[in-house]
């Protein structure tokens, strides 16, 4: 059945595909070479078969009287929007395609396939004599295909890993780079004197050139076939920020060198000067990046009113900054980089979810978009022009770009692991340096190339045989490789249950420790610049928040949302652990009428099996970063928070009623969605209002009270009595009461205010801001609970012990009286 | 490592610290700039909100146990020896610490105690036995919804039955240990605390 629903699916999209390639395939009837237009990649429409038909009327002898056409076509009217529609919705295509069996994306980076289907249109393209048209220009690769692509990447930046990892991740790209283009470059260079090879007349700077050009590694790409191995976490982190910097580095070089290039001579100071202009306009470009971040941070504090085109700030802001940046000639690709990161943190609390959620949304898509166009291109371009053969320089570049790779992350490596907290093993410099694929950028700067360099057609030659091997071979195979080095840790002999258990549990246990110590930084730095930032810069960009009724609305709004998409998407019910209650009806019932059973040996390796699948990995705080082309994942810590919040609210609710009929309806946590839910009665004792609306029921976990699990013990009554005290403050109520009318979540986030609770860091997606505001959310009552359990919630303070929160201060109740 | 944290840590509680759990003083201080940085109250101890502020915490599924961990029986509130003897367990095993001092009683980081901690983390009740619900809880919270409550059972059942000697349906502390012992606990349990 489910191949049946596999091949329905397939067909309609293979149609639309084949249909699409067919009237492509019509375009190329007879060779047009339309004007040249400023547009991005397409293959020429056809037109000429079309044009007689327009200019009928004026070829022929004048008849007596022209007709008003009924039919005409314009083509040249709609042509550029029109191919650029047609080449993005392909590639579109292309990417459904493949996500159709999924196997495909963990086993093959998804750069493959992109210039596979670029190869196969590319094909199709040259069986019919087809020139792929001049599109892909300097002007509009770096001012408008460049852009989104750093962008994407900028934006999506785990920025608190980042800024924990920055020494390392510059060392990497920015020394990583330098060592890469100027050893391939020299070496290349010394190749080039051999007589045999015929390339004489390639002089230093047009190899330092080109070597500058293929060093722009994009190692992100490798990233999804990592996707079940168990890689060092760092690694994501260095991998991530070293394909950032080092496309600023390959730009800054290229320009560099390409000014170069051209002056016959060159002298020491002229490398002196190519030196010093390196890091003004590295350094220029950050601090250009900077200001518009803030500039852009700022602004939306003030864009309150207009919600609908806050995503247009971040927007134009970036492009603002990157064009700026263009315009005197600074490092646009650090502008827009350091921008996104700047604006990101201060933008994400000001702007509604809304327009968080269309900002990353539309970075991502325009990114990828980008991305896709320039591989197509290049496939197409890789079957379509008549390519220099140069075996012997190729196959050195080749050689030379592997080793020098190679030797620079080892060397690299040696020097700054003394500085690293987790110094790189073995395993995770050969990552880095297989992983070194070659990405989009590479190509287009070198398709780019002025023609004044004479053996442009070599490079682009070289250069798509370089970006080829490495995306096909070292893409394809990295994963087996890692796969086999990794069979030594992944211990094929199947301990007893007990032994994967608590040694999973051991291993969260570890990795909880471990990020309460706080290893991972130097954190007296971070903290002093958390302090300054919350004592001084959050207080001119951040839009003043109330923390009371935002939080507990924000909370209400993340809870919601993420509840209904875990209830979407879980099938079976959320069992969260069992609250007291229904532990003491499982004791009683259970225990004793277990007879031993004994298992088969299929059931352990079943249940090994659903072990492996289904435990939670350990700290997977950048993994979620690990797909490029997909958006962070974070259900998983959504997942975790939503279940200890049901179970908090189970085991309170338990605690409450001890009337038979509430046990047994609260033994298992399932909210169908939509469905009128038995804890209406429960509900109804708790808080004041009716409704069964499951929106409604979630958004009252907000009030509960946190409290431990089963540990809870005597303090029941109590209990109520704070509840009813809590529920009792005022704006809490409103909150509630305020949701209750309105008809649904979307209402609700409609009607919640828009600030956010200030957090403590700023983290990596929602997920974060989950957790965070989980913290903070859970901080509006307080309540003290004797021994041995409960918890005494409150709101983190922002470094200012400031306003205090009233709804705290009267939620404050001391168990004198217990 | 400010200096105005480590300036309210006197030197003699580092040396009691240091005899007490075996840390070394750059440890000793430097994980007291961490508990200062948590402790938001400034008043010495921290309280469980204090931990709950970590976010990583928070996303961790044993995060409300390892906290909890750190209070002992009946208080809200940790202060610095409290939260260095509790880290103490996760101090790696040194070999020249083996043959040290078996007569001034075991060290906080020795596998026993390591494993008593894992321990800890199941019983809730401290009964000294893990009984199948514990066991089911933290299971549940370990793993993802996709699992039924059947075959959670079953897989606690077996858990149990793999471990349990005496036959009381309940996994007992030294069941516990002889079913890990072939595990390398030291290294499994332990954090490479910086210098």
């Amino acid at each position: 059945m489910q191949t049946m629903g596999f091949l329905s699916y397939i067909r309609p999209v293979f149609a639309i595909y084949i249909s699409c390639a067919v009237l492509a395939l019509l375009a190329f009837g007879t060779t047009t070479e339309v004007s040249p237009k400023p547009a991005t990649t397409k293959p020429p429409y056809k037109s000429t078969a079309l044009g007689p038909i327009n200019t009928v009327p004026k070829v022929f002898p004048e008849p007596e009287k022209t007709y008003l056409p009924l039919f005409t076509i314009n083509y040249p009217r709609v042509q550029i929007p029109f191919e650029i529609t047609l080449w993005v919705l392909l590639a579109s295509f292309a990417k459904i395609g493949f996500h159709v069996y999924h196997k495909i994306t963990i086993w093959v980076p998804e750069t493959c396939l992109l210039i596979a289907i670029g190869l196969i249109v590319g094909a199709i393209m040259y069986s019919v004599h087809e020139q792929p048209p001049a599109v892909l220009t300097s002007s509009i690769f770096f001012l408008y295909m460049l852009p989104p692509i750093v962008l994407d990447s900028a934006y999506f930046m785990p920025t608190q890993a980042f800024f924990e990892n920055m020494g390392t991740v510059l060392w990497f790209s920015i020394v990583g780079t330098l060592w890469n283009s100027i050893g391939v470059g020299i070496s290349l260079y010394g190749v080039c004197q051999i007589q045999a090879l015929g390339v004489q007349d390639i002089n230093l700077q047009e190899n330092l050139l080109f070597a500058s050009i293929i060093s722009a590694v994009d190692p992100v790409a490798v990233l999804t076939v990592f996707e079940d191995v168990n890689i060092h976490e760092q690694l994501y982190i260095v991998v991530f920020g070293e394909s950032l910097f080092n496309d600023a580095v390959t730009v800054v070089l290229y320009n560099l060198f390409n000014h170069v290039a051209e002056l016959p001579v060159v002298d020491a100071t002229d490398v002196l000067l190519g030196v010093v202009r390196f890091f003004l306009v590295g350094i220029g470009g950050m601090l250009f990046g900077f200001v518009f971040g803030f500039v852009a941070a700022f602004t939306t504090r003030f864009t309150k009113k207009v919600r609908e085109i806050e995503p247009l700030f971040i927007f134009m802001y970036s492009y603002l900054a990157y064009l700026l940046a263009e315009l005197i000639s600074i490092s646009s690709i650090m502008a827009i980089v350091t921008c996104a990161l700047t604006m990101k943190y201060y933008v994400e609390e000001n702007v509604s979810q809304r327009s968080c959620t269309t900002i990353r949304h539309v970075i991502k898509m325009l990114g990828t978009v980008s991305e896709t166009l320039i591989f197509f291109f290049l496939g197409v371009v890789t079957i379509t022009t008549d390519h220099e053969w140069n075996w012997g320089y190729i196959l050195f570049t080749l050689m030379f770009a592997q080793i020098w790779r190679s030797l620079g992350i080892v060397v690299l490596t040696q020097i700054i692991n003394p500085f690293r907290t987790i110094p790189f093993n073995f395993k995770d410099q050969f990552g880095l340096a297989y992983g070194g694929l070659r990405g989009a950028i590479t190509f287009a700067l070198v398709y780019t190339l002025p023609d004044t360099i004479v053996q442009k057609k070599l490079f682009v030659t070289a250069t798509i045989v370089i970006i080829i091997f490495t995306v096909f071979i070292q893409g394809v195979s990295i994963r087996p490789i890692i796969e086999l080095m990794n069979v030594r840790k992944t211990n094929r002999n199947l301990g007893t249950i007990n032994v994967e258990i608590h040694s999973r549990l051991m291993e969260h246990i570890i990795a909880g420790v471990e990020d309460l110590c706080g290893q991972w930084s130097h954190h007296s730095l971070k903290d002093k610049f958390m302090r300054f930032n919350n004592r001084y810069i959050r207080k001119i960009l951040i839009r003043d928040d109330r923390p009371e009724s935002s939080i507990v609305a924000l909370y209400k709004k993340l809870e919601l949302q993420n509840a209904m998409e875990v209830l979407d998407t879980i099938s079976g019910d959320i069992s969260a652990a069992p609250s007291l209650i229904s532990l003491h009806e499982e004791k009683t019932s259970k225990s004793s009428s277990k007879p031993k059973k004994p298992f088969l040996a299929s059931d352990l390796i079943a249940m090994h099996e659903i072990l492996s699948k289904n435990m939670y990995k350990i700290r997977e705080r950048t993994v979620s970063y690990t797909n490029k082309h997909a958006l962070p994942n974070d259900s998983r810590a959504r997942e975790i928070l939503v279940r200890r919040h049901t179970s908090i609210r189970r085991s309170l609710r338990a605690r409450s009623f001890q009337g038979s009929e509430a046990m047994r309806s609260q033994k298992y946590f399932s909210l169908p969605l939509g469905q009128s839910l038995d804890y209406r009665s429960a509900a109804e004792r708790f808080c004041h209002n009716g409704d069964g609306d499951t929106a409604f029921e979630l958004s009252s976990w907000s009030a509960r009270p946190r409290s431990k699990q089963p540990r809870l013990s005597s303090s029941r009554t109590t209990r109520l009595d704070t509840l009813t005290e809590v529920h009792s403050v005022a704006s809490v109520e409103d909150e509630v009461r305020e949701e209750q009318r309105g008809p649904g979540p979307s209402h609700v986030s409609s009607s919640s205010t828009d600030s956010r609770p200030r957090a403590p860091h700023q983290r990596y997606g929602s997920s974060g801001k989950l957790s965070i505001v989980d913290s903070d959310a859970e901080a509006e009552e307080q309540q003290p609970v004797p021994p041995p359990s409960a918890w005494i919630p409150e709101p983190p303070d922002q470094g200012s012990s400031g306003p205090q929160n009233p709804l705290l201060r009267r939620a404050q109740w001391k168990p004198q009286d217990q | 490592m400010g200096s105005r944290a480590s300036s309210l840590l006197r030197e003699e509680d580092i040396e009691e610290i240091k005899k007490e759990t075996g840390f070394s003083h750059s440890q000793i201080t430097r994980l007291y700039s961490r508990f200062h940085s948590l402790d938001k109250g400034e008043n010495g101890a921290l309280s469980r909100e204090d931990f709950q502020r970590i976010p990583e915490l928070a996303i961790n599924p044993l995060g409300d146990r390892i906290i909890n961990a750190f209070f002992p029986e009946g208080e809200d509130q940790v202060n610095f020896r409290g939260f260095m003897r509790t880290l103490a367990h996760f101090r790696p095993v040194e070999d020249n610490e083996k043959n040290k001092d078996p007569s001034a009683g075991e060290p906080l980081n020795s596998r026993n105690n390591k494993l008593l901690f894992a321990f800890r983390l199941y019983d809730l009740d401290r009964d000294d036995k893990i009984s199948r619900d514990e066991l089911l809880q933290v299971l549940r919270m370990m793993v993802g919804v996709n699992i039924s409550d059947e075959q959670l059972g079953s897989i606690a059942d077996r858990t149990i039955q793999e471990a349990d000697t005496n036959g009381d349906m309940c996994i007992s502390f030294s069941e516990f240990i002889k079913v890990l012992e072939k595990v390398d606990v030291e290294q499994k349990m332990s954090i490479r605390f910086l210098h």
